[in-house]
């Protein structure tokens, strides 16, 4: 699948696009397969996202989990703060990043 | 130290309001990101894996309580709770929010700080020796000439869309702390036989791609008009150095394809024009920001001497305290390198203890190194002891300083978004397989130095052992460095072979020191040793 | 000329500007344009006859044309000097300072934008081509 990524234009915060909006977290993710670019363009010109990327990824029963590593660090924060991720609560969110 | 007069400030303080300005432009949708991204980078502003990083500038390292006590504040109110101190003497913050940045560098002003061309291709902050005006070796403080260069820099007109960045350190000493003959300019002030003051000019040294040692290019420049002699090396390379290829665009390349001596005789011919046209500022403003650098009250008469009577503490103090040029008193390194933790971060309650520290016992003064570690310049020697408990009391007193844990490491894959594997997770391991501090002193001197990519932020062409982090087909490999250094014998690290992954690579560091171990005679360092023996033997050990 | 800013009092300069090369081949034309890869120092024998020096800037990010605008006027010329391309907002108060005093941007500039920019700065810390005191020289008389 593949998984349109950026950043919040204003706060610089990680965003995922769902198929409506933007989202925090990569397991409300949508597989844009065809038209991510297209998305992204429209995106950035409405200034609703900053330097907006399409990914590979795959669906997994937890949800979409990006391709490479960098970018399943960017959907969970420094491995070595786990207490800053977005799910500091989760004891096994650093081993979904490996 | 120097302090800001009205021009000073109202220079920053513009800065604040123009900043303003653009990242309303920004957000209005007046600019295209294209457009403000170098706006954004001469301000420090770079768009990060989880958010925007600012970088703020901390001249030649120097700062005093009040200063140090802004850095927590921002780390509290913008960030979250905690900064990075970087390899250039620099503090910066991973989780900014554009739309605060003007704010950051409003309370920033009100303390005499800013962000001014911490990043892009312009001239960056001058750096420069942590020991400075402590220092029992420097032939004069080297401070002085690097506040001129802050201001001959900032806003320089011609040179702020340079071919790449640059960077200048100026040192005073024969003992290079700085990592001079790494940069893009490097001077060392010294006595020539005349007795005259003068500057050794080093052009076109740097890591990152393409690593060298920057060569002599004039070996005594009078002080009087160094300013328009600078002019002259970046006029040059801002006229003929590359911009057909970003990854050859930096001076070295230049010096390089040009040959030193090509580069010096350009550079004479431009400044003997340069020189003519009255750029360089009168004596009397030397002697103006010199007066701000004059040595502190210190007592005389004091004890010189120490109470080892407690042992912990006997060891902090043969480790990580340093000779200073005034009987009495000390120069403290505090490491921010405890086993466990991340090279060169610290707390917003760690920064604002070590800002209370310098107010109390180092006439209001801290450094920050460009080994990532902190400095009270000027402690009394009878107080060192309660210096130290109150760094031990605050996770702040690791005894590693120039040890295998005492780490240089790049942000790397947890933060930045140009790296290919991960820093810190290995710093980590590295300081935890060899957590006994007596077996880390049993090793002596050994600087161990890691980038995340090929950028080498973190100084690894420089580390007596250095990691290069590289991605292999989306997983993380390390390469391992031998025979760097960053001091007054520079060298550029050699790769042993294959790369290792994590675990790996930790592994083959032990076998290294082991072999070290065996090979070594008395009183040589792991540098020594290797500049002896070569890089065979340490081959076998790790190969087999 | 759309676009066009400039900071001077006479009359603009109508004729077209030659290249270099043809500038060089003939030398009775009185307007040049220079290529950001161009030698500045090829036209100082010539500045007395020139009316208008153009200097390209094929991309904001290519600075070399502040280097050919010092020299220029280092060299004493006194005609309008140009810079025309991908001229940016942000850059024009630094491309005065190095002597430029008319702009042809690629790009719309917003006057406000424009104006806000040239008075940010009240104080500069380096002497350049535009006349202005250095704070060096402000705090020393």
């Amino acid at each position: 699948m593949k998984l349109l990524t950026g950043n919040d234009l204003k706060t610089g915060d990680v965003v995922w696009w769902t198929g409506s909006d933007w989202s925090r977290h990569v397991a409300e993710a949508a597989d844009v397969d065809g038209h991510g670019e297209a998305i992204a363009a429209e995106e950035e010109a409405a200034r609703r996202v900053n330097a907006p990327y399409v990914i590979d990824g795959e669906q997994t029963p937890q949800g979409p989990r990006p391709g490479h590593i960098k970018d399943r660090i960017r959907a969970l924060g420094p491995t070595v703060r786990l207490d800053l991720n977005i799910k500091p609560a989760d004891p096994k969110a650093g081993s979904w990043v490996i | 130290m120097y302090k800001y007069d009205e021009y000073d400030q109202a220079i920053v303080d513009a800065r604040v309001e123009e900043f303003r300005d653009q990242v309303q432009r920004r957000l209005a949708g007046e600019i295209s990101e294209d457009q403000f991204k170098p706006l954004r980078l001469m301000n420090g502003l770079y768009l990060q894996l989880h958010a925007y990083m600012l970088r703020i500038a901390v001249p030649y390292g120097t700062m005093d309580s009040r200063q140090m006590r802004m850095l927590a504040h921002i780390a509290r109110k913008y960030d979250r709770d905690y900064g990075h101190f970087t390899t250039r003497q620099n503090i910066q913050y991973n989780w900014i929010k554009l739309e605060d940045a003007p704010d950051i560098l409003a309370d920033l002003a009100s303390v005499e700080m800013h962000a001014i061309q911490t990043s892009g291709n312009c001239i960056r902050n001058t750096t420069s020796d942590q020991f400075a005006g402590a220092a029992a070796d420097e032939v004069t403080d080297p401070r002085p000439w690097a506040e001129l260069l802050r201001q001959w820099s900032t806003f320089h007109p011609e040179f702020s869309y340079l071919p790449r960045k640059f960077k200048i350190a100026v040192i005073a000493a024969e003992e290079d702390r700085a990592a001079m003959r790494l940069h893009d300019i490097g001077l060392q002030l010294y006595h020539n036989d005349a007795g005259e003051l003068g500057f050794r000019v080093f052009v076109g040294g740097g890591m990152g791609r393409t690593p060298m040692v920057a060569p002599v290019i004039r070996e005594f420049l009078p002080t009087a008009d160094f300013l328009s002699y600078l002019e002259a090396c970046l006029r040059v390379y801002n006229r003929y150095g590359r911009r057909d290829n970003i990854y050859k665009a930096r001076i070295k390349i230049l010096v390089h394809e040009l040959g030193a001596a090509e580069y010096a005789r350009q550079v004479e011919e431009e400044w003997a024009h340069v020189k003519t046209l009255g750029l360089d500022p009168p004596p009397g403003e030397f002697e103006r920001i010199a007066a701000q650098f004059a040595p502190p009250a210190f007592e005389t008469g004091i004890a010189d001497t120490v109470d080892r009577s407690d042992p912990d503490f006997a060891v902090w103090l043969d480790q990580n305290v340093k000779a200073h040029k005034q009987p009495g008193y000390a120069i403290v390194n505090i490491s921010l390198k405890p086993v466990g933790g991340i090279p060169g971060d610290a707390s917003s309650a760690q920064i604002d203890l070590m800002a209370d520290l310098a107010e109390t016992y180092s006439f209001d003064e801290l450094r920050v190194t460009h080994a990532q570690n902190i400095v009270l310049p000027h402690v009394k020697k009878a107080e060192l002891y309660a210096v130290w408990q109150k760094l031990a009391a605050a996770d702040l007193a690791s005894a590693n300083l120039d040890l295998i844990s005492d780490i240089i490491a790049c942000p790397g894959l947890d933060y930045c978004s140009l790296a290919n594997a991960r820093s810190i997770p290995l710093a980590q391991k590295i300081a935890k397989r060899f957590e006994s501090l007596d077996r880390q002193r049993d090793l002596g001197e050994l600087k161990l130095k890691i980038s995340g990519c090929i950028n080498a932020c973190g100084h690894h062409h420089a580390g007596h052992i250095g990691i290069l982090g590289v991605d292999r087909k989306g997983t993380e490999n390390y390469q391992l460095l031998l025979g760097g250094s960053g001091a007054e014998d520079a060298s550029l690290g050699r790769i042993t072979g294959p790369g290792f992954d994590e675990d790996g690579v930790v592994d083959a560091i032990e076998r290294t020191v082991e072999k070290y171990r065996t090979l070594r005679t008395d009183g040589e360092r792991f540098l020594d040793t290797y500049r002896r023996v070569g890089m065979d033997p340490f081959k076998e050990a790790i190969y087999g | 000329m759309d676009n066009a800013l400039r900071f001077r009092d006479d009359a603009p300069h109508e004729e077209p500007a030659v290249t270099l090369d043809a500038f060089i081949g003939q030398t009775n034309a009185g307007a040049v344009r220079l290529e950001s890869d161009e030698d500045a120092r090829k036209l100082i024998p010539y500045l007395g006859q020139l009316a208008l020096i153009e200097v390209a800037f094929p991309k904001f990010r290519d600075g070399r044309g502040y280097s050919a605008a010092r020299i220029l006027r280092e060299a004493g010329y006194t005609g309008e000097l140009r810079a025309a391309g991908d001229v940016l907002v942000d850059q024009i108060p630094f491309m005065r300072r190095c002597g430029f005093d008319s702009f042809a941007p690629e790009a719309d500039i917003d006057a406000d934008a424009l104006g806000r920019a040239l008075a940010h700065y009240e104080h500069v810390y380096q002497k350049a081509a535009d006349g202005r005191s250095p704070v060096w020289a402000l705090r020393h008389g």
